[in-house]
């Protein structure tokens, strides 16, 4: 088990090297000069030089022969923007916004939360009323209620969650005044944030009344954010329950008398749950990258309205930094519910 | 039915016959894939129509007394701020995404067909570095790498195209690659070689016939999946520029006037939505045909 751990992680680097190295050469095929960019109208010749030189943008991208051949070190092979680029990496830095001048890890790292507790809640919302669903289609196949959750579940993949999000504001905040149409918290609410998770940190302050609206406030959003893996659970569901249905072992449970409730609940749900933990983990990354369409559309302060910012106004460090995190994560997730298998199924035993 | 007759020393191509007639006659009793069928068919002769039975400008079409007018008998479905039909704004809409999405995803099955073959062939090195190539692309989920790529190179639909292509070339390789890798140690393909064929007979006669049914069926729900991605990235400013009348670009232009005209997100959002349904319905028809084993999913 612990060797298989290992080499999972292990087998992770080449992937991060690859996708770190993607990152970077787009970053380099920039039609403008990071360095005139910076500057903008006012620097000249001279400035352009310095600070490209101070950036470690003059040197060569790969491999700097022409260090090797005067010095004859090996190590001055290395002295090149993408060795400085991954040395960087390594530490952390993914270099400065180009309008802000504010180290985008900082940016990144302090509007995580919001996006981690946006997808938290929309993958809640999606599990929780796809799984169901899914039961219920699987149990009541071919009838009238399968075939309406079927095109249900078709829809859910088949609108853009934009519009989806657009429609809901209008049905539940400008027609119905329900639920908020924006933000995380109403302007009254007093929070002093402790994890950046609005829900728990207003929970842990004993603030019941700011808990409840940060709540309110995530309703819409993750409702959005989650229709699509929401309909793909739902079809998951149904056809992993039609399998384990049929097998031995649940018309043996059955047929000793358990009541059809136990009989669904333990001996058919748990094991259909499998490959609906994959859709589930998979679905993460679409919501990763669907936060960016969401949080722009409910002016949600996490990553992906940072990024859409990022987009419009060009800001290359932004995208670059805000695309390589949300990968590496997206990478590292796949890789922990992967590993959640073993866990979940205990026929499979990683030797 | 096609399994019972497969095991059978038949001539091949009468085989190869038979089951595409098979296949047909059974998608044609496919209620749902009909729908599908329908409504894909309906999308592309109103694109294939639209400068015959409406003639339209983007870049002149501006009628600033007939702004934001509700849906009429004269504009179906209303007109925006500038005074243009969303109606034909709409229609032409189809025209754009439907251009985009059939050759961005038949670019990445050629592409991503050509490396599966080689990589499931080939074996060894060739493989490892291929496979590692396409394990990078899915490392960025959803349109992310899109996004990457156009905000990088600059926004426009030639850009969102080649972006969208890129990231669904891994999809065909890995599916391609698989049924190489199935069929490389089989008996049909072990004698062809043992024959003398040479590496593309052995490819492009034993090997891509076998591989076609998963190919048409992710070759039907990816074009679903690329008009999302395009309006997505219209969405965010990334794919086509005004004043093209691309479905994405029109909601991001209409949401900012929501409350006043709902009109100009809800239609084209609906167009998206009816297109991309079509093209799922056919795409699991199309699967359910293929594989009766997994009835229904």
């Amino acid at each position: 088990m612990t060797a298989y751990v290992l080499r999972r992680i292990l087998g992770l680097i080449p992937v991060l090297l690859g996708v770190s190295f993607l990152v970077f050469s787009i970053n380099r095929i920039i039609p403008s000069d990071p360095a005139y960019a910076l500057l903008g109208e006012k620097g000249n010749a001279a400035a352009q030089q310095a600070l490209a030189r101070e950036l470690g943008l003059d040197k060569p991208l790969f491999l700097n022969r022409a260090a090797f051949r005067s010095t004859h070190r090996v190590a001055a092979l290395f002295d090149s923007q993408y060795v400085d680029y991954m040395g960087q990496l390594l530490t952390g830095n993914l270099g400065k916004s180009f309008f802000s001048r504010s180290p985008v890890i900082r940016s990144l790292l302090a509007r995580f939360p919001a996006t981690f507790e946006l997808t938290v809640v929309a993958m809640l919302i999606a599990t929780l009323i796809g799984i169901p669903l899914g039961v219920l289609a699987a149990l009541r196949r071919g009838t009238w209620v399968d075939t309406a959750l079927l095109v249900f579940a078709l829809s859910g993949v088949s609108f853009p969650i934009f519009w989806f999000a657009i429609i809901l504001i209008y049905a539940f905040s400008v027609h119905l005044g329900w639920l908020p149409p924006a933000g995380r918290l109403n302007v009254t609410d007093n929070l002093v944030p402790i994890t950046g998770l609005y829900v728990l940190d207003a929970l842990l302050r004993g603030q019941w009344g700011t808990a409840l609206d940060a709540l309110r406030h995530l309703i819409l959003p993750g409702l959005a954010l989650g229709s699509h893996a929401m309909a793909l659970i739902v079809r998951m569901t149904r056809s992993s329950m039609l399998d384990v249905l049929k097998q031995d072992y649940v018309r043996t449970a059955a047929s000793k008398g358990l009541r059809r409730p136990v009989v669904v609940a333990k001996h058919a749900l748990r094991n259909a749950l499998l490959p609906i933990t994959t859709v589930v983990g998979l679905s993460f990354g679409s919501l990763l990258s669907g936060a960016i369409l969401i949080e722009t559309i409910f002016t949600w302060p996490g990553i992906g309205s940072w990024l859409y910012d990022a987009i419009s106004q060009r800001d290359y460090p932004v995208i670059q930094g805000g695309v390589l995190f949300v990968a590496f994560l997206f990478v590292v997730l796949n890789m922990l519910i992967d590993l959640s298998y073993t866990l979940i199924d205990p026929r499979i035993r990683y030797a | 039915m096609i399994d019972a007759r497969a095991g059978a020393p038949a001539d091949r191509r009468f085989r190869r016959f038979g089951r595409a007639r098979d296949v047909t006659r059974r998608l044609a009793r496919h209620q749902a894939g009909m729908i599908g069928f329908g409504i894909i068919v309906l999308f592309l002769v109103a694109s294939l129509t639209a400068p015959i039975l409406r003639p339209y400008d983007a870049a002149r079409d501006r009628h600033l007394l007939q702004r934001l007018e509700p849906p009429s008998v004269h504009h179906w479905f209303g007109t925006d701020e500038l005074g243009r039909d969303v109606f034909t704004r709409v229609w032409y809409g189809g025209r754009v995404s439907l251009r985009v999405a059939v050759v961005a995803v038949a670019a990445a099955a050629v592409l991503g067909t050509a490396l599966g073959l080689v990589a499931g062939l080939a074996g060894g090195w060739t493989d490892t570095v291929l496979v590692w190539l396409a394990d990078i692309l899915l490392a960025f989920p959803g349109i992310l790498l899109a996004i990457a790529i156009v905000a990088t190179l600059g926004a426009n639909l030639t850009n969102a195209l080649l972006a969208i292509s890129i990231t669904h070339v891994p999809r065909y390789f890995r599916i391609i690659r698989s049924v190489v890798l199935s069929l490389r140690e089989s008996e049909f393909v072990q004698s062809a070689r043992a024959l003398g064929s040479s590496p593309y007979r052995v490819a492009l006669v034993h090997v891509l016939p076998n591989s076609l049914s998963p190919l048409i069926v992710q070759l039907t729900l990816s074009v679903g999946v690329a008009i999302l991605e395009i309006a997505s990235l219209g969405f965010l400013g990334l794919g086509a520029q005004p004043p093209t009348p691309e479905w994405g670009l029109m909601i991001k232009a209409g949401y900012r006037q929501f409350l006043n005209a709902p009109w100009l997100s809800i239609f084209p959002g609906f167009a998206i939505y009816l297109s991309v349904l079509g093209f799922n319905l056919l795409g699991d028809a199309v699967r359910d045909v293929f594989d009766p084993r997994l009835g229904g999913r």
